[in-house]
């Protein structure tokens, strides 16, 4: 290569090596988000011209109430997210002590994560289904056939279901994360609370807890996320039924952009959802920060 | 009496691992006996009972032919090898940038990426589809390919957690012998990357696998189709054959399956580095 100065070589070097990927970073994450605020304020079909619409979106948007009971159906997955950290956090637990066969358990618990998404739920459409599932099925032969349930069909349930498939596929990887976390903690200050006489009771509360905290809220704060941006099995399995009982904030979303063609309207949506998840972000960095200045 | 306790606590850790196991392996189990039972023998048997003939392949022959399941391999194939070669190769080249120099807008860049990865990418979508239509992308493997490599920025971070435990005296000792820093970038940087490479070159792989949101939206036409894309055409147009569509759901299952038993190590390290928020 040419004898150029390092100083020249490296001037060179920086702008050759960002200049793609910051395009691609201005051009796919900054410019979609600047545009959904603008299109957020106009009238579009997505075929013909846009149109200047003000407030108009956010009025219609604010005067529907239907739009924000659907975040209620979010609730579920917000349960399901909450049971989905106790469990992984209880297991990610038992596996950091000495068990024996704990890597296989490891490896198995954490096996649906990396399963395809829309074979995982046709998969659970076929258990829960009403007739054939073997949910059903199963409790018919144990004798509690009065649990027998239309699984997706019921409208007080099927969020419930839905969110059990998130909770069913995600466990195991919050679990490595919190499995991660305590394997961090220095092993020498369990053994000094042991000699100073501390129970395993007291370990976990005055070690275990502290030291692992911080995971613990950004899972959770991720978790919350999670459920404002649930959209996948319903989706796919219901297409928000029956009769609108499995809506979430964002399948509701993509059917006014992408069904009924009023891309106006689900900008509006999405800025509201965009500034709720940043609200979360932005108290998420304030909890996590905290008695840090 | 400490003994005795001891015993029993152990008893219920394994209990309660094995009862998470069981719900862990009753879905796919109940796929696999399924999946090999013939229209009339499904019809007539429980769905608990085994099947008479574990060599029955009709199924998977039939989901292959009808559903068109050979090119959408293909197809996701490529968009794999494509988005995870520029990921591997934009990501090591943004690593070295930001984590070798110090020069002025290197804080804005970092910051640029921190605020990206926030932005929650399917909320996104009403604008990005238009910006994907007018860019005439629409259909194409380009639209998809491009929002894996521009739209998702988890291998910035790997790399940059990784590159910080690259020596930099190996740089220094190369600029001695008269090396250039593109030969150093080629040379040093990237072979040391590797172990961060191969934790990337996996979960990208998984997750574009996995992914049904982004070729659904973009590439609707039916020869495009991805196996995620595939499967749902599919289950649209067999839904009462269920044990046509456990081997179905089989097939697009196990390719991830066996990638994950045989490579497991480096997916733990890269989640618990952080790389999958």
């Amino acid at each position: 290569m040419l004898n150029l100065s390092y100083r020249t070589q490296r001037m060179v070097l920086i702008w050759a090596f960002l200049f793609i990927p910051i395009t691609l970073l201005l051009l796919f994450s900054y410019y979609p988000t600047f545009d959904l605020f603008r299109l957020s304020f106009m009238e579009w079909d997505g075929l013909s011209s846009r149109e200047w619409a003000g407030l108009d979106n956010y009025k219609r948007l604010m005067s529907d109430k239907e739009t924000f009971q659907v975040l209620t159906h979010n609730l579920a997955y917000l349960l399901g997210g909450i049971l989905q950290n106790i469990a992984a956090l209880f297991f990610a637990i038992l596996l950091n002590g000495s068990l024996k066969g704990r890597n296989i358990f490891r490896v198995l618990l954490f096996l649906p994560f990396i399963m395809n998404s829309v074979a995982t739920a046709y998969m659970f459409d076929f258990m829960y289904d009403y007739k054939n599932g073997s949910i059903n099925l199963f409790l018919d032969a144990v004798g509690l056939d009065f649990l027998v349930s239309r699984w997706l069909g019921d409208e007080n349930l099927v969020n419930f279901s839905l969110a059990f498939i998130g909770m069913w596929k995600f466990m195991g990887m919050n679990m490595i994360i919190y499995l991660g976390a305590l394997q961090s903690v220095p092993s020498d200050i369990y053994e000094a609370a042991k000699i100073d006489g501390a129970n395993s009771f007291q370990s976990f509360r005055y070690i275990t807890m502290p030291s692992i905290r911080k995971v613990i809220e950004l899972n959770l704060f991720l978790t919350m996320v999670g459920a404002l941006e649930a959209f996948e099995y319903p989706f796919i399995l219901t297409k928000g039924g029956p009769g609108g009982a499995s809506e979430t904030f964002v399948t509701k979303t993509v059917n006014t952009a992408f069904n009924f063609n009023n891309y106006g309207l689900a900008a509006s949506m999405s800025v509201v959802l965009l500034l709720i998840v940043l609200l979360v972000m932005y108290s998420q960095s304030k909890v996590l920060n905290r008695g840090q200045d | 009496m400490g003994n005795m306790k001891k015993i029993s606590i152990r008893f219920i850790q394994y209990a309660c691992l094995l009862f998470a196991s069981f719900i862990v392996l009753f879905p796919p189990y109940i796929m696999v006996i399924n999946a090999f039972k013939g229209n009339e023998e499904y019809a007539k048997t429980s769905v608990f009972d085994w099947p008479q003939n574990f060599l029955n392949f009709e199924n998977f022959r039939v989901v292959f032919e009808v559903g068109g399941l050979g090119r959408a391999f293909g197809n996701t194939a490529i968009l794999i090898v494509v988005s995870v070669a520029l990921n591997v190769l934009l990501g090591t080249m943004i690593a070295y940038v930001l984590g070798r120099f110090e020069f002025r807008l290197k804080k804005g860049i970092l910051g640029a990426y921190v605020l990206a990865k926030m932005i929650p990418l399917i909320t996104v979508q009403v604008a990005t589809f238009g910006l994907i239509k007018s860019l005439g992308l629409f259909n194409t493997f380009y639209a998809p390919i491009l929002l894996y490599v521009g739209a998702d920025v988890m291998q910035i971070y790997l790399y940059l957690q990784f590159i910080r435990n690259v020596p930099y005296e190996l740089d220094e000792s190369a600029m001695i012998e008269g090396a250039t820093l593109l030969q150093i970038y080629r040379k040093i940087i990237f072979p040391l990357l590797a172990p961060a490479t191969a934790t990337l070159v996996i979960l990208k792989t998984a997750s574009i696998y996995n992914d049904m949101y982004t070729p659904f939206l973009y590439m609707p036409s039916q020869h495009l189709g991805t196996v995620s894309t595939s499967l749902m055409r599919f289950v649209g147009e067999n839904s009462a054959q269920w044990n046509v569509l456990c081997a179905a759901i089989l097939i697009i299952l196990i390719p991830t399956i066996v990638l994950y038993l045989f490579l497991q190590r480096y997916i733990f390290s890269g989640i618990t580095s952080g790389a999958v928020k």
